[in-house]
């Protein structure tokens, strides 16, 4: 609508030092959107978002038809948004390629804008009534990255976690009446110092990771040379690592493309089944999450099947967030975790 | 000024005018540092303030400790000086909005021009200058979390009122920190990523003259700034020092490095030197430590000697290894050491932990702003008395029907006297106006005042804890929020200031030693402080004591039983007269009536611990929070 700021080149991901369950949960949920969301929490000033924001310029291009406002996938009917069911017949409809969006909801967001509004210009110039798609669904298909979640409105939040359950934004508002797709993977991080996530919100991410600041000095230092290098240089330091990010976004073509080959066995099943037990976790979810979330790791391992070690590396990520809670217990939902595993991988 | 920053004076050219008007304002009431006058304290500042207003954005800011003063004031015309003169100047009141902030729709505009017209907020207003945070100690988080996403990111995105911009704010921070407690700070979250912690009470108040810095040096460097080298070995050492103080962010090394940099830009040098980066770590790094650094490095202690110059060409991206024992880390660290505040020095030598920063600001703008309740949304409804109409949304309403309604008045008003209606106003009738709709419930705060003594401790400190962390489970149900005073010995302490953080209220519960006199009377006292401070942020107290009642020490610290229980009666009577809810739990193993009579002068619920199950504890706390909120009544307009 008016001045846009030159979008900065972004730190690589394959530059991040560290956070290695950071990146790989992100990784996972590249690979597998089914895996569910992203839960990152940790210390201040440990590059929560350097990690979401690097993933963006990660993805492998996705088909959409063209002129979509919501990206609809050529490829899946079922998932078409009215205007392409309407629009599209039989023959395969025109399509483009377009980068995965990756849609940050910043903080102060207003809800209009989050879901969709009447579009105030031409409702005021021509007294036209038309819809003006918001962030969920510039989302759709990609990935909603929301930075201090715990922050975010409680009436935001309400209608994230319904969204995103559904998979479908309905805005009935403003005498509009429009149902559009939204499938997009939830990415938050936060400060747990800042208070603590609502609940009901910690169960919608399939994955959750804790980051710490580096603690030995080595590590520290490569983080600051690298952070000081992006700054000075940001085109050079993105180009001096464009062999590793090609590197890693062809590996994670490559794993979506395996994913449907991977083979689970009864014993991979019995484990987490075992785990889930053991741990006394809720639902059924937590068993799906792992197995799913071992999988992707399979496929970015470039393994045939899903053996101990994927459960093993994913077991912490996927579970700590879904034992029965006592609210006092901080953190030891990761140490209980491990001790299970432990046990379970033991026998 | 015995490490004094080794800039030659001629290219600083920080000097000294002929004083301004001689400010009659009573002395400041500042803690005296020994007697003795900080002249570095006044020189740093102000180096500090040169240092930023070179590369404002960069350093992210200056959190200025201090009330409002001659010496505030002057420093803070030393920095407008030291700005070009076009750089943009913005006062953010400390309980700003969101629509202030952040920009939203402007409705003026856009109702004349009859479309959309963005209206900028503060902190796109203040792209290339400084924002000034008032009362920066008292910020909501919602605020900080705003200014640290611009802070972050260099960009305001708005997503508001059908808008979606992304617009540049390139801007640092000035938080104007006014608190007085220890722990009345700005958050966390602010201060991790303001380069330079200044405090005004080191500096003498009595300064004769004003300084002043030369805008056009600071030009020059602010040119120079891209060229400036940084050496590995640098960064290795601010890196350790950083890590020797205990600093865990990341953040902090990297501002310091940029601190550094603007030094070396300062005096004109093509690459950062050992003395820059220690005058670096002495204005970054310093005021952030929170231990001590001989602890922190004796592994550092290697005595193998290392290469001591190793040229920027051949330090290569894999060569990680860096040199720990390098005597310039030790120049930089000693620096930074030599720096530590007084207080910090005292605090980490008697106590060796160090107090935590609270996280968030002192409770007070997320509830005050937000006090008229959490925002569930907009509904069309009448404008009745105290509702707020939402105008994008009524304006939204309205939209649609424009068209229509000016064919509509058009063809109504036939009789020529009726003066034709400009197309472009918008017409907005009773039926569309939109109503903000609140859904207020007051937060509780509940005040957790645990008996700490030795008696405590004998009977049953531990059973006391198990409650208190039952009621804390419940707290969290509630998402309500929680504080903590112990009191033993000759006096109670503030374990924990309101935050909702429970699980920081267990663990500084659990490492709550028992032992000493039972001065109940000082941890009602404190209890009492928090309360009333609460109720001035809108939230609503609950003063939820554990002791066994046996008072023995006074107010005074003395050791008298008689009057410990009339002083221990009267801060009851203080706090029942106040009007705080109350609920008192005796953890006595035969509780007696000397413990009822004082949850009677306390106006609490009575409760003693043997029945003090879950569910009876939580059922009675709620009771106490329901029979006390009087400003909670649902307020839901429309």
């Amino acid at each position: 609508m008016s001045t846009i700021a030159t979008t900065r080149p972004v730190f690589p991901f394959a530059a991040v030092v560290g956070q290695d369950e950071a990146k790989l949960a992100l990784l996972i949920a590249a690979v597998d959107s089914s895996v569910g969301g992203v839960l990152i929490f940790g210390d201040r000033g440990t590059g929560k978002s350097t990690a979401v924001r690097g993933l963006a310029a990660l993805l492998p291009r996705m088909r959409a038809i063209e002129g979509c406002r919501y990206a609809c996938d050529p490829a899946r009917r079922s998932t078409w948004c009215p205007d392409c069911l309407a629009a599209h017949g039989p023959m395969p409809p025109k399509t483009t390629m377009l980068p995965v969006p990756v849609v940050d909801l910043p903080l102060g967001a207003t809800e209009d804008r989050v879901v969709g509004a009447l579009d105030l210009e031409k409702a005021l110039a021509q007294g036209v009534k038309a819809f003006e798609p918001g962030l969920l669904a510039r989302a759709n298909r990609g990935f909603l990255y929301i930075d201090e979640a715990n922050l975010l409105e409680d009436h935001l939040v309400d209608l994230l976690l319904d969204v995103a359950a559904s998979g479908e934004n309905v805005v009935e508002r403003e005498g509009l009446s429009i149902r559009h797709p939204a499938r997009f993977v939830l990415i938050g991080s936060g400060n747990p110092e800042e208070g603590e996530l609502r609940p009901q919100l910690l169960d919608r991410f399939g994955l959750s990771v804790e980051v710490s600041t580096p603690g030995d000095l080595p590590t520290r230092i490569e983080v600051v040379r690298r952070r000081d290098a992006f700054e000075r240089d940001p085109v050079g330091f993105e180009a001096s690592w464009k062999k590793s990010s090609d590197r890693l976004r062809r590996s994670i073509a490559a794993a979506r493309g395996r994913l449907n080959d991977i083979v689970v066995p009864d014993a991979a099943l019995e484990r987490a089944a075992t785990l889930c037990i053991r741990l006394g976790t809720d639902g059924l979810r937590g068993e799906l999450t792992l197995i799913r979330a071992a999988r992707a790791v399979a496929a970015l391992d470039g393994e045939a099947a899903v053996g101990d070690a994927q459960l093993r590396r994913i077991a912490q990520p996927a579970l700590r967030h879904r034992l029965r809670r006592n609210p006092l217990d901080e953190a030891s939902g990761g140490t209980r975790v491990a001790r299970a595993v432990d046990e379970v991988f033991a026998a | 000024m015995g490490r004094r920053y080794s800039a030659d004076p001629k290219q600083v050219r920080i000097y000294h005018e002929a004083g301004g008007r001689p400010h009659d304002r009573r002395e400041r009431d500042r803690p005296t540092v020994t007697g003795m006058t900080e002249p570095d304290g006044w020189s740093d500042a102000a180096l500090a303030g040169a240092l930023f207003a070179i590369d404002p954005a960069g350093l992210g800011g200056v959190s200025l400790r201090g009330g409002a003063g001659p010496v505030r004031d002057r420093w803070l015309a030393l920095l407008r000086g030291a700005l070009t003169a076009e750089a943009p100047w913005r006062r953010v009141p400390h309980n700003i909005g969101d629509d202030g902030l952040l920009g939203g729709l402007d409705l003026p505009a856009t109702l004349r021009a009859g479309r959309p017209i963005a209206q900028r907020g503060v902190l796109t207003a203040a792209d290339g200058g400084v924002v000034l945070l008032a009362m920066a100690e008292r910020v909501s988080a919602m605020t900080v979390a705003r200014l640290a996403a611009s802070l972050d990111e260099g960009v305001v995105a708005l997503e508001r009122d059908g808008l979606a911009l992304r617009l540049p704010a390139r801007f640092g921070v000035v938080a104007l920190d006014e608190g007085l407690a220890e722990d009345e700070r700005p958050p966390a979250a602010l201060l991790d990523r303001l380069a330079f912690h200044v405090d005004l009470g080191l500096v003498d108040p009595r300064m004769g003259d004003t300084l002043s810095v030369d805008g056009a040096a600071i030009a020059a460097a602010r040119a120079r700034l891209a060229a400036i080298r940084v050496e590995p070995e640098i960064v290795d050492a601010v890196c350790a020092t950083a890590m020797a103080l205990g600093i865990a962010s990341l953040r902090a090394p990297i501002l310091a490095l940029r601190a550094a940099t603007a030094i070396a830009a300062l005096d004109g040098r093509p690459a950062v030197t050992a003395a820059d980066a220690a005058t670096a770590a002495r204005l970054v790094l310093a005021p952030r430590a929170t231990r001590l650094p001989e602890a922190a490095q004796p592994e550092q202690t290697d005595p193998e000697p290392a290469e001591p110059d190793a040229g920027p060409e051949n330090e290569q991206q894999d060569d990680q290894q860096p040199n720990l024992d390098q005597p310039l880390a030790d120049i930089v660290l000693e620096a930074a050491r030599a720096a530590l505040p007084p207080d910090v020095l005292a605090r980490l030598l008697s106590t060796g932990a160090p107090q935590r920063v609270r996280s968030t600001g002192k409770a007070g703008a997320v509830q005050r702003s937000l006090r008229r309740g959490r925002p569930i949304g907009v509904a069309q409804g009448e404008l009745r008395m105290g509702a707020r109409l939402h105008l994008v949304e009524t304006l939204k309403a309205a939209a649609p029907w424009q068209k229509l309604r000016h064919i509509e008045r058009a063809g109504a008003s036939q009789p020529p006297e009726t003066p034709r209606v400009e197309t472009r106003r918008v017409e907005v009738r009773r039926g569309d106006f939109r109503i903000q709709r609140f859904r207020h419930r007051s937060q509780t705060l509940t005040i957790f005042v645990v008996d700490a003594s030795g008696s405590s401790a004998l009977n049953r400190l531990a059973e006391a804890k198990g409650a208190v962390e039952l009621l804390l489970a419940d707290c969290y149900v509630r998402r309500d929020k929680v504080a903590l005073v112990a009191f033993r010995g000759k006096g109670a302490d503030l374990l924990l200031p309101p935050t909702n953080a429970l699980a920081r209220a267990k663990r500084c519960l659990a490492g709550l030693p028992g032992g000493g006199g039972t001065p109940i009377a000082a941890g009602l006292d404190a209890a009492a402080l928090l309360a009333d401070a609460a109720r001035r942020a809108g939230m609503t107290p609950i003063v939820t004591l554990l002791t066994d009642g046996r008072a023995n020490v006074a107010a005074d610290g003395s050791f008298d039983r008689a009057r410990a229980e009339a002083d221990a009666i009267a801060a009851a009577r203080r706090i029942r007269a106040a009007g705080h809810a109350a609920l008192l739990i005796d953890t006595a193993p035969r509780p007696d009536e000397r413990t009822s009579r004082l949850g009677a002068e306390l106006g609490a619920r009575y409760l003693k611990l043997p029945r003090a199950d879950a569910a009876g504890l939580a059922a009675m706390i709620q009771e106490t929070a329901r029979a006390s909120a009087p400003a909670s009544s649902p307020r839901a307009a429309a």
